[in-house]
């Protein structure tokens, strides 16, 4: 139950008023809800799913067992990923008096050590983060946690409360300026107002495709209905990619805002989240913080006298890649299979039910009380010339720092992933970078310098995608990744048009032949056979296919063919794979000197491809080998090795 | 049947709904039974073909039942590069079933799911929900001997 106190800051914040009755004891909660101050002991736990996945869970055991035993009245508070996964878990501690100190990977054995130092007010010299920004006492040797070598290049505007702010608490949000802006577009603006600042702030969607979100709306805005609709796309399916998931479990509550502007903007009254049912703890916060928004009339009918009614509901999706296709999404809600539509008529003319509905991705509506608050001229100072603003990647594969960042348009690749990302795991060789996911494209160290912006991406081949970089170095196989993107899209496409169904799967075929070995001569003829073909039936599924995933499946085909030929050349005509990844083209060869004929490799290969009497020479026959590598392992000699 | 009756009543009987209700049936039964397809058809009135086509497209929706511990494998970008394939062999083979397929013993079964969004844990499963980080071919028998 809320409190008369908490509810007089609630409006004083969100309505600006009782401005001169806040009384010192005011001041004090509002600068704890802030996040400023506080008056005990609070301990913030990173439990998104990345830090659970680290175990944060068993981080908190111990460290409320810590509190139990030493008798400190703490409290615990779960936030949501402020983006270090690599350093999960993460535990920040705020003392009353003090400013807000992070530790990076918390274990169950060194909580104990950072937690007797902290308590007895000295920082601790290992695992420490850094401190947040106060007037609070500051931490001796600490420094901001701002200037963290991971932090320090971001922008942060989607992410700015991720991982800092209690993400199911409404009061901390609207403390931190959080639902000011729908009322400042509900009291001030006109729906056309709106669109017209969106349209002018240069935002463009951050799904993909990178529409002018302005534009989209404006087309919804115009349309006469009795109905219109307006859906979050939260259905982030491609592989590699998870700020939707990391903002709607760390900040729930901006995402209900950006929703509740732009379904002003266009005038509709009903929302929906369409949401992978992958993500059960994003599901949860958003759920808490519907029910929290429409408990203080933010939501519902009539909302703050403005005559403006506004409900969300939660849809959850059913594991469908394709439905992160907009009009797939439309049938998947619907209740149908979810199979993209032909466009025209676009959704914002004839969408959801046959109503204008507008679908904006989660960090496109992210971004947008942002804007609100700021102007539009503010956000357009940001970014590039034709785009605006940040954008957040995920960054993940072979990288040292993995999570999330949030840099500006027009950041190099290369700051991303080696200022920011602190370069190769094992000090490496880079090889390439994946983005965009299956749409996407790779990009290589000659194109490390191309600042990030959805036309300079293009240009290369690649694509924004949704943001996922996924960083690979000299041990994979670029045609492997090929096939793997493939075998995912084959799978995923929903078998509508015939170009994306059967082009997908033969390319898939295709791939799968040249990087195993050749059994028969007719599998040697179809394996170049195959690779003339290969272009050609990818630029045709490309150019024919009826939705945005068949028209850029064939991308990490055509992008490996353009940047890596060699690779499939090897491939192809020399049956090797450079990065010794496809097994079937592995080989192994028993060195003869070390090899002292024990036999057991024999024992074990499933082909019999292995010949010798016992305490005899051995040797591999390669026909006959499937280079499962079982022999290597099962070797105690170090006698078998791959020859590259 | 009566339980699954009674899941009814918190829904409007319209197209849009097919989909939650298919959901929330799983969620009690654990799979879509013929049984329950066909009393979801005859209280939307949609054929029984058309709730199949609706529960066959979408991966979520199972027809066999899934074991008391449900194994979720990541088959995403930043789980492949760091070698889920070979973690999804080291489970098939530990457990001697596919993916797809349940234990005899009813306990365990294998699923390949899309990305799970632990990208930067992988590669990363998930036993009924509790996410498992870095996993390789060496912790595949710690983690289900944990379930034991």
């Amino acid at each position: 139950m809320m409190d008369t106190q908490t509810q007089k800051l609630i409006d004083y914040c969100l309505l600006k008023k009782n401005n001169e009755e806040l009384s010192a004891t005011d001041l004090e909660l509002l600068a704890e809800l802030k996040g400023e101050k506080t008056s005990k002991v609070k301990i913030y736990i990173g439990a998104g799913t990345c830090g659970l996945g680290a175990g944060a869970a068993k981080i908190k055991l111990a460290a409320s067992k810590y509190v139990a035993y030493n008798q400190i009245d703490a409290q615990f508070i779960d936030t949501g990923c402020i983006g270090l996964c690599a350093y999960e878990p993460i535990v920040d501690i705020h003392l009353p008096g003090f400013s807000r100190i992070s530790f990076a990977k918390v274990t169950e054995e060194n909580i104990q050590t950072i937690f007797d130092e902290v308590f007895v007010n000295k920082a601790p010299r290992t695992n420490v983060l850094g401190q947040f920004p106060s007037e609070e006492r500051q931490w001796k040797n600490v420094n901001n946690i701002y200037d963290f070598p991971f932090l320090k290049p971001q922008k942060r505007i989607v992410l700015q409360n991720c991982g800092k702010i209690n993400p199911v608490k409404i009061e901390e949000y609207i403390a931190n300026g959080g639902y000011t802006s729908y009322l400042k577009a509900i009291r001030e603006y006109t729906p056309a107002e709106v669109c017209d600042i969106v349209e002018k702030s240069g935002l463009r969607g951050r799904g993909g495709a990178g529409f002018p979100t302005g534009k989209k709306w404006k087309f919804a805005q115009t349309q006469e209905a009795n109905q219109k609709y307006m859906i979050c796309n939260a259905d982030e399916g491609d592989p590699g990619a998870f700020m939707d998931r990391a903002v709607i479990e760390g900040d729930p509550h901006r995402l209900v805002e950006g929703m509740a502007i732009a379904a002003y903007a266009v005038g509709a009254t009903k929302a929906y989240v369409y949401i992978r049912a992958e993500y059960p703890l994003a599901i949860e916060h958003l759920k808490v913080a519907i029910d929290q928004a429409t408990k203080h009339g933010i939501i519902g009918k009539n909302i703050f006298d403005s005559g403006v009614d506004f409900e969300i509901k939660i849809k959850t999706g059913a594991g469908a890649f394709v439905c992160g296709e907009e009009t797939a999404l439309l049938n998947s809600i619907e209740g149908k299979r979810g199979m993209p539509r032909p466009r025209p008529p676009f959704p914002a003319i004839k969408g959801l039910f046959g109503k204008p509905t507008i679908i904006n991705n989660v960090e496109t509506l992210a971004n947008v009380p942002d804007i609100i608050r700021n102007g539009s001229q503010w956000f357009a100072s940001i970014g590039t010339e034709n785009s605006k603003g940040t954008k957040v990647f995920a960054l993940s594969g072979k990288i040292r720092h993995t999570g999330l960042v949030e840099v500006p348009m027009g950041t190099t690749i290369k700051d991303v992933i080696f200022s920011i990302g602190g370069g190769i795991k094992e000090n490496k060789k880079f090889k390439a970078v994946q983005i965009g996911g299956p749409s996407g494209g790779c990009i290589t160290e000659q194109n490390l310098e191309i600042p990030i912006d959805y036309d300079s991406l293009v240009k290369v081949g690649a694509m924004m995608g949704s943001g996922g970089l996924v960083v690979m170095d000299e041990d994979n196989c670029m045609v492997d990744v090929a096939k793997f993107f493939m075998d995912f899209i084959q799978r995923e496409s929903c078998g509508k048009c015939t170009p994306c169904r059967e082009g997908t799967k033969r390319m898939l075929e295709i791939l799968e032949s040249i990087t195993t070995k050749p059994r028969t001569p007719e599998d040697s003829i179809e394996r170049f056979n195959g690779i003339l073909q290969l272009e050609r039936i990818a630029n045709t599924v490309k150019s024919t296919s009826l939705c945005g995933l068949g028209q850029t499946a064939p991308n990490p085909v055509l992008s490996t063919l353009r940047w890596f030929k060699e690779e499939y050349e090897q491939h192809v005509f020399a049956k090797r794979c450079p990065a010794n990844v496809c097994s079937e083209l592995k080989r192994f060869i028993i060195d003869n000197d070390k090899c002292t004929g024990c036999h057991a490799c024999v024992r074990k290969c499933p082909t019999n491809a292995i010949h010798g009497t016992p305490k005899g020479t051995h040797y591999i026959l390669e026909h006959d080998c499937i280079g499962c590598g079982t022999c290597f392992s099962v070797c105690k000699f170090d006698a078998i090795y791959i020859k590259t | 049947m009566d339980e699954l009756e009674k899941l009814f009543e918190n829904y409007d009987l319209s197209r849009d709904n097919l989909i939650p209700i298919l959901q929330e049936i799983q969620e009690h039964e654990g799979y879509l039974s013929p049984e329950s397809i066909a009393l979801v058809g005859k209280k939307l009135k949609i054929p029984n073909s058309q709730v199949y086509g609706v529960a066959t497209f979408y991966n979520q929706f199972r027809f066999v039942p899934k074991g008391k511990y449900n194994i979720q494998l990541c088959r995403g970008t930043a789980c492949h590069v760091l070698g889920s394939a070979t973690v999804l062999e080291e489970f098939e083979k530990h457990l001697d079933i596919k993916a797809g397929q349940t234990t005899k013993d009813g306990l365990f079964s294998l699923e390949v799911v899309a990305c799970i969004g632990a990208c930067g844990l992988a590669p990363a499963i998930s036993v009924n929900g509790e996410v498992f980080a870095k996993v390789n071919r060496e912790t595949v028998k710690a983690i289900t001997s944990l379930y034991n």
